[in-house]
């Protein structure tokens, strides 16, 4: 989609995630997209991140509310990075529109954070909750989670869409509240196991401690990999 | 050139952030100013002949080649809300970063540099067209839609209001979008001989309240 030519400025590069490299030859964060249905726990899941890796990592995050600024508002609050990290993108009531369809909004709040913040190893988007279909566009990240909980019903995995069957990672998060709520975890792994093959699915409780480790396991991975790309 | 840049240009699903504004259209619902088809209708023909005549001509003006950054300050100056300057200026970066990537052209680039946290977007509309190889006129029609296509849009997700009727509303606002983009196009035709005064400064003072007053608003669908 992102077309750049050679002579232009390079105070106004706009890196879509097409461009994996600055104009001064460093590689740029790696983007990676958070989306899943609502209260499944992504902010929680944000703000633990940003807790376990902001010690090594340049981290931002830019959130994705449908009608408030409570994500961005509870990660300020919680003191997870200092204010210029974050940036909250504002959707019209479409969530997916603005990590999908048109993501223009997103990149600009990247671009910035890239420009107040930065040199940033990672940024983080989180979309604001929405349905199983939910993913976001190559454009914007480079890589995109999904997060899910055992509360919303041990069926979800086997039901499939876009969302659980093609996320780089499924997260299926809350697992302490499994033998309360009568969800078989075993049944989750093994169907979304049948619905994503190869691909990974993280189990996490994020009221343990590092509970939130098979996650920023995965995150170190990527940054590796990312990392040895061509500069 | 291709005329049918156009439907590209003015397709509601053109990615440069318009989904996520509602042309005014939240406060106006809630205050119960637009509650039905026929206010919505209303609704937007005032803010198609003050707004949307404005941004029209600022569209075709730089569509027909005049100096994007002296368009943009007379954007400012037609702008006097604060909320919407912010707003205009936002929309404006989104939009330049769509064009850029569909009609890539040295202008657009120019005016990039030359306003990076985004000029006003009907500015960067017209650039778009001119890029596109789309006349003055087609600039004002583009943006003269958008001016009622927008709050349309939103007033079926606000309201829940019958998708038909918000459709059929637009077409029923034919005729003023023809001449609207039409007035739009002869002023910015004017401005060889008498300036940017030209250029119309057509207000509608309850859109600027409501505007900055919904700026405030902690819970809100929309970002304008």
């Amino acid at each position: 989609m992102h077309r750049d030519h050679d002579e232009a400025f390079p105070e106004r590069r706009t890196y879509s995630a097409a461009d994996p490299v600055r104009r001064d030859g460093r590689r740029r964060a790696l983007r990676i997209g958070l989306g899943g249905p609502v209260g499944t726990g992504k902010t929680a899941t944000v703000a633990a991140l940003c807790r376990a890796l902001r010690d090594e990592l340049s981290i931002a995050v830019v959130t994705n509310d449908i009608y408030t600024r409570e994500d961005a508002e509870f990660l300020l609050r919680e003191a997870v990075l200092p204010a210029e990290r974050i940036a909250a993108v504002e959707t019209g009531a479409c969530p997916h529109t603005a990590i999908r369809d048109d993501i223009s909004a997103n990149l600009g709040a990247v671009e910035d954070l890239e420009e107040t913040a930065g040199p940033l190893d990672l940024v983080l988007v989180e979309s604001g909750g929405d349905n199983l279909t939910a993913t976001f566009s190559k454009g914007l990240v480079d890589a995109q989670i999904f997060v899910i909980d055992v509360a919303g019903g041990d069926d979800i995995p086997r039901k499939g869409g876009p969302g659980v069957t093609t996320a780089d990672l499924l997260v299926i998060n809350k697992t302490d509240l499994a033998p309360y709520v009568g969800s078989d975890l075993e049944a989750m792994a093994r169907d979304a196991k049948a619905q994503r093959g190869h691909l990974p699915v993280a189990f996490t409780s994020l009221t343990t401690d590092d509970g939130i480790k098979p996650v920023t396991d995965w995150i170190r991975e990527r940054l590796t990999d990312w990392s040895a790309g061509p500069a | 050139m291709s005329r049918a840049a156009l439907l590209v240009l003015a397709d509601g699903r053109f990615p440069a952030g318009g989904h996520a504004h509602s042309g005014g259209a939240e406060p106006a619902v809630a205050a119960g100013r637009i509650k039905d088809a026929h206010s919505l209708e209303d609704f937007c023909r005032g803010r198609l002949h003050t707004a949307g005549l404005v941004a029209a001509a600022l569209a075709a003006a730089t569509a027909a080649g005049r100096d994007p950054v002296a368009v943009d300050e007379a954007a400012d100056a037609r702008t006097p809300v604060l909320a919407l300057r912010i707003t205009a200026r936002k929309l404006g970066r989104q939009m330049m970063r769509a064009a850029r990537a569909t009609w890539p052209s040295a202008e657009l680039d120019a005016l990039a540099a030359a306003r990076p946290q985004g000029a006003h977007q009907p500015v960067v509309l017209g650039l778009a067209a001119r890029s596109a190889g789309l006349t003055p006129l087609d600039a004002g029609y583009a943006a003269a839609y958008e001016a009622v296509s927008g709050p349309a849009t939103a007033a079926v997700r606000l309201l829940s209001l019958d998708p038909f009727d918000a459709t059929a509303v637009l077409a029923r606002l034919a005729p003023d979008l023809d001449q609207t983009a039409t007035a739009a196009a002869a002023t910015a035709a004017r401005i060889s001989d008498e300036g940017f005064d030209a250029l119309p400064a057509a207000s509608a003072p309850l859109l600027d309240i409501t505007a900055q007053q919904h700026a405030t608003w902690p819970v809100r669908l929309f970002a304008s």
